[in-house]
Order: C-alpha cells, then structure tokens, then sequence
C-alpha cells in the first residue's frame, strides 16, 4: 500500500549538504499501525512529510496506493492528500477563529463535496470522537486532548486510507495522551492504515510494528510489537 | 467554494484589525484622492448632449488679420464671428438649423412693490435655439421666426426666474420689465445645465446657463449691453452701433445643425465660397481656413479640459500607486503571517490554485470597504473644491453613478494587483517547514 525505495533526501544549503534520509526503504500493508521511532533530526518528520505528499524527495521511488506519486504535479498532490491522506499534528493545527464544525469541515470543502454530505461526515466524526455537543464551540473553550479528538476528526472527515500522525500526543497530559491513543487504534482497528510518529516508546509498543530510524535509515528492520499488552499497560498505569 | 471564501476573507480582516484598518485606509485615501480629480476631468470632458453633438456645429470664419494672432500666438481662425458674418449666414439658411447668439447683462425689475430689481444674465438668440440645442420647457414654449423678424419683445425664462419672479407659476402672457422695457413671457425652461456650457466656452465654459432668452435681433435692436468677449482685429470706423456692427469686432458664437455628413459638406462648401466672396470686397486677407467642428471637436479644440487639469490627474494616479505600494507591504506582512493556515490548508488538500483565489478574493474584499471609504473621502474632497473655489466649479463637483462604480471598480481593481505579489508568495511557502514550525 506504501511502498518506499532506497528514497533520499538532501536539504541543500550553500555549501552545506544534509541528508535527512538515506536510501530510506519502507513497506506499509493495508490496515497496519506503524510506529516510527529514533532521535531527534533522526528523519522522522522528513519521512513523514515525504509520506504525506508534502516533501518532494531527491531520489528514489515511493508508491502510494500502486501508484508511482514521484512525478505528481502540485495540483495532483493536493488531490491525493485531500482524499487519502488524513494528518494528525503535535499541536493540533485547528483554526482558532472557527468552531469546530468548520474546522472540520475545511478538508470537505477542498473535496468539493455538497453541504449535506459534508454536513452528515462532520457530525458522523464529531459523533466518533465524542464531541458532536460542542460542534459551535472555538477550539479555545477546549482542552489539549479534546482540541486532538477534533484535528483526528477533521483528518478523518474525508474517509482516507491513511493516517499520518506526528507525535499526537506530544502535547498532552498522561491521561489525554492515553485517550487519544486509544482513539488512534480504534481507528486503525476500522481499517485505516496508521503512521504514527513518536519519541515515547511506550506509545510505540501500542502500534503493530515499529520501525526506528537513525540518521536517516530504517535502523531495526521490521520489528513486531505487543500491541495489545501494552495498551493494557498504559490503561492500568 | 466563492462564498466560503468570502467568509474566509471576512474573518481574515476580523482577525487582523489593526492591519486591515491600514489597508483598507491606504487604499481609501489613494481612490480618494484619484477619484476627485478623475470626477473633475470626468465632468470637464463630459459630452453636454450626447444626443445631438456629432449634428452639432461651431462654426469658425477666417476673417482675421494676416498678420497678427487672434489669440495664444497661433494662427487659428477667431472662435466668434462678426456680426455682418453672422448675420450673412443666418440669411442664407444653409444649415438644417443654425443660431447666432451672444450674452448680456439685463436688469429684472419685479412688479412687486417690496420686490427690488436685480441683475440677470440674457441669452441673445435665435428661434432655432431651443429646438437646436434640444432644451424641454415646463410652461409654453420657444418664439418662433415670425417673432425673429418682427424683432418682438417675447422672453423665454429659466425655471429658476420663474420660480423667483412669479413663484413657480404658469407665467406664459405675462410681462418681464427687463432694463426698463416690457417683454412677453412665451416659455419657461425646465432644468437646463449643460456641463461644459458648449454653446459659449468663449464666455466660461463652466459658468451657468444664462438666466433669460430674448431675441437677438430685439438686443440688437435697442442697443442692449453685451456682455461677453469681443476681440477686433481692426479699429472701428467712427462711432455709435452701427459702425460696430459693420466692423471686424468678433463678438458672437455660431451654431449649425447639420443632420450628417453630405450637409456638413455642403455647409463647409457654402462658408468656403462665402469666405472667396468676402475676399472678393477685400475681407479675409488669409488663406482660406474656415472650420466646422462638431460639439467634442470644439470642446477638445478650446482645452475645456485643462493642461493643469491633465497633470493633476497624472499626479492623483500616481499617488494611488503609491498607496498601492504601500498595500503591498501590508498585504505580504499580513499574509506571510499566515503561513501557519496557508500551510495546514495545503496538508488538508487545498491546491495552490484554490488558496490563490481565496486570498486574491480577501484582496479584492479589501479593495471593496477601500472603495467605499474612498469613496467618502473623494466626496469631502469634492466639496473641499467646491468650497475652495465656489460657485465657479459647482457643475464640476457632484459624482454620478459611473463614477461611483468607476471608484469601487478602481479600488477592487488596485486591491486585486497589490495582492497579485503577496498571494503569490504566500501560496509558494513550503508547507512541510511551516507545519513543523507550528
């Protein structure tokens, strides 16, 4: 379903080179949650974005969905991203200045979807994660963990295949980090395919497989992780 | 998507108010400023009678001394004729219509014990002068040729005199003492302000219509004070009217209405063969140059737009680009500073293409309030101009709908090319950087 091969990416400054992946290779099934680990300027957000459409790479091939997406134009991108890609960002990225309902509804809109249908997706996810009562409400009237709860319902208003998540948890308290994770699998329980970005290994545990990287490769393989267990442990702690 | 993007645009401008107040004034005192001086220039050039100035005719007769200008240096045919001239074509008859006229200053005296006289402004003319220059009457109507010849002493009242002197009633058969004789009141006009006063630019071309209409030949006829221009390129012989009138004194404007372009040829071949005929008993010593220009012709040939006129406008049109400069600059720093939504937008799908016309249409929101903020400031300055020179710019100063859509259009217009730069920009930020930066 993903699928990256020998990709590199090289930040290019003056006279200074930096390599934010190297001959990165990684391949993603449908329906799985892959957790991405590794230190800091490691190359996880530059995978990510790449990932996302939102980065183009310097070498390489990347398939999303069976389909070679190096050649895309801009306006292709933005058509890809609007239907299959859903993000989930460390700080939430809502618009302050919308309620929640428009805040959801901005991804529908670019879909070019009619009112109704947008309309009915807003409050399905609304609904999904527990906040339909304050759809008028300002993403200020709400905490850390709910003000996530709405920026994973706007990333799954559209229905798409993947959810790339940049340390969604980042920040938030224990307890909220918990809930949203508990949000995050139910979601790729569902069937949409999960992309999780974090720095917690714990958080990584809860993902089905996890992939570590160190400057700029995939470090540990294709590791599988105990999901489940430690969901339970994370509950009880 | 239009709508939505209006509502976009509208919480944009909410959400910054101190920086849209400064785009939305920069723009405000450019369209101001510019819209002023282009309803000047707009009303200065205005066409006085749509209708009929392609028909309509100044006449110029080239009977001028060979060797000195009439006016300004150059060697133009003079702008007003002799009197043995005019009256020469108002003889012949060769136009479908044709009017001398020239201006006067009258005293009015009412009948009215308490009523003290006062002075009026008379247009001396002909019978086809209203029928000619298509005024409308709200009582009665113009003399007729009969009265022309007959030198009677009809009078055609401006609604303004009526109003003042019989108090808006039917005056029609009713008796007007103007400088001590009486004169019969055969109509009374309704509104007649043609902007610029094409019939006399010689006498101001955006001064008032004159106030009361009586034949020429009675003005002629009792010696009745001209009040205008008179340019004569030879001494009179001797003294009294009729050595006046018999001189080379240029002191009346000459219209013809020549219906199209076989009549105009005509007329021209007509005042050129009268032109040989004079040259014949040793008039006109220059070489034929005798004119026939149509109403926008005659306007442009006398500059009723002014040089100083032309320059203001150049300097208001660039004082708007300046404001536009400094729209710019507002607008990048207004729009760079969203590059946090400009770039979420990009991640949720958005196409560069569709946030271009978000943020062109917020340009163009801003360019609407500019417009009708300017729109106030171009009316303060209009009545700033009016205060500063008075009743002589009256008819200059008042904005008609095209101008009030010419200014919004500008506005929205000008908004549109300042955010060109600034929309651009801020739809090429990287929204992988500014995504990570939030």
């Amino acid at each position: 379903m993903l699928s990256m091969q020998n990709i590199s990416m090289v930040y290019r400054a003056d006279l200074v080179e930096t390599h934010a992946l190297r001959e990165f290779s990684l391949e993603v099934k449908e329906g799985e949650f892959v957790s991405v680990t590794g230190p800091s300027g490691s190359g996880k957000t530059t995978f990510l974005n790449i990932a996302g459409l939102l980065e183009q790479f310097t070498d390489g091939r990347y398939e999303l969905d069976g389909r070679d997406v190096s050649a895309l134009t801009d306006s292709e991108c933005s058509a890809v991203r609007n239907e299959k890609i859903g993000f989930v960002f460390q700080s939430f990225n809502l618009i302050p200045d919308l309620n929640l309902f428009d805040n959801v509804d901005v991804p529908l809109r670019y879909r070019g979807f009619n009112s109704a249908e947008r309309k009915r997706r807003i409050e399905k996810v609304l609904e999904t994660v527990g906040l339909a009562s304050r759809m008028k409400h300002l993403p200020s009237q709400l905490s850390g963990g709910q003000q996530q709860r709405v920026a994973i319902a706007r990333a799954l208003a559209g229905e798409p295949r993947f959810l790339l998540a940049d340390e969604p948890t980042g920040n938030l308290d224990s307890q909220m980090a918990l809930s949203v994770m508990e949000l995050i699998s139910e979601i790729n329980r569902s069937g949409t395919t999960i992309i999780m970005v974090t720095h917690d290994p714990v958080l990584a545990e809860m993902a089905s497989r996890n992939v570590h990287i160190l400057d700029g490769r995939v470090s540990n393989g294709d590791q599988e992780t105990t999901a489940e267990p430690l969901l339970s442990q994370v509950a009880t702690a | 998507m239009f709508s939505y993007y209006l509502k976009l645009g509208l919480l944009s401008i909410r959400r910054n108010p101190l920086l849209s107040a400064l785009m939305i004034a920069a723009i405000a005192i450019g369209i101001g400023a510019c819209m002023t001086i282009i309803t000047v220039n707009y009303v200065m050039s205005s066409n006085p009678i749509p209708t009929k100035s392609e028909q309509l005719f100044h006449v110029q007769l080239d009977s001028w001394d060979p060797n000195q200008p009439e006016d300004d240096g150059n060697f133009e045919p003079p702008d007003q004729m002799t009197y043995i001239d005019a009256m020469a074509l108002m003889k012949a008859q060769k136009a479908y219509r044709q009017v001398a006229s020239n201006k006067s200053s009258l005293v009015l005296e009412p009948q009215g014990d308490d009523e003290r006289p006062f002075s009026v402004t008379s247009r001396n003319t002909w019978a086809d002068f209203f029928p000619m220059f298509d005024l409308r009457f709200v009582h009665g109507g113009g003399w007729d040729d009969a009265s022309d010849r007959n030198l009677e002493r009809v009078v055609v009242l401006s609604k303004e005199i009526n109003e003042r002197v019989f108090g808006g009633e039917n005056s029609i058969g009713r008796r007007v003492r103007l400088s001590g004789m009486d004169y019969q009141v055969v109509g009374v006009l309704d509104e007649f302000h043609p902007v610029p006063k094409f019939f006399d630019v010689t006498n101001g071309a955006f001064s008032d219509p004159e106030e009361i209409y009586i034949p020429f030949n009675v003005a002629v006829e009792y010696e009745l004070p001209r009040n205008g221009n008179t340019n004569c390129w030879k001494p009179v012989d001797g003294d009294g009217i009729e050595a006046f009138l018999n001189s080379e004194c240029a002191w009346i404007q000459f219209w013809a209405e020549l219906r199209d372009n076989s009549e105009k040829q005509e007329y021209m071949a007509f005042i050129n063969a009268y032109a040989e005929q004079q040259k014949e008993l040793g008039r006109f010593p220059r070489p034929l140059n005798n004119r026939l220009n149509d109403v926008m012709e005659w306007m442009e040939d006398q500059e009723v737009v002014e040089d100083d006129a032309r320059v203001m406008l150049g300097l208001s049109i660039l004082f708007l680009f300046v404001c536009l400069i400094n729209t710019i600059g507002l607008l990048l720093a207004k729009f760079l500073g969203k590059s946090g939504d400009i770039s979420l937008r990009r991640a949720l799908g958005a196409s560069r293409s569709s946030l271009f016309i978000q943020h062109m249409i917020e340009s163009g929101l801003v360019g609407l309030a500019g417009g009708v903020l300017g729109l106030g400031l171009a009316w303060l300055g209009l009545r700033g101009i009016e205060m500063l020179f008075g009743d002589f710019v009256e008819n200059m100063v008042s904005m008609d709908w095209v101008m009030v859509l010419t200014a919004i259009g500008l506005a929205i217009v000008s908004a549109l090319l300042a955010g060109l730069y600034p929309t651009w920009r801020a739809c090429s930020i990287a929204p992988a950087g500014q995504l990570k930066l939030q």
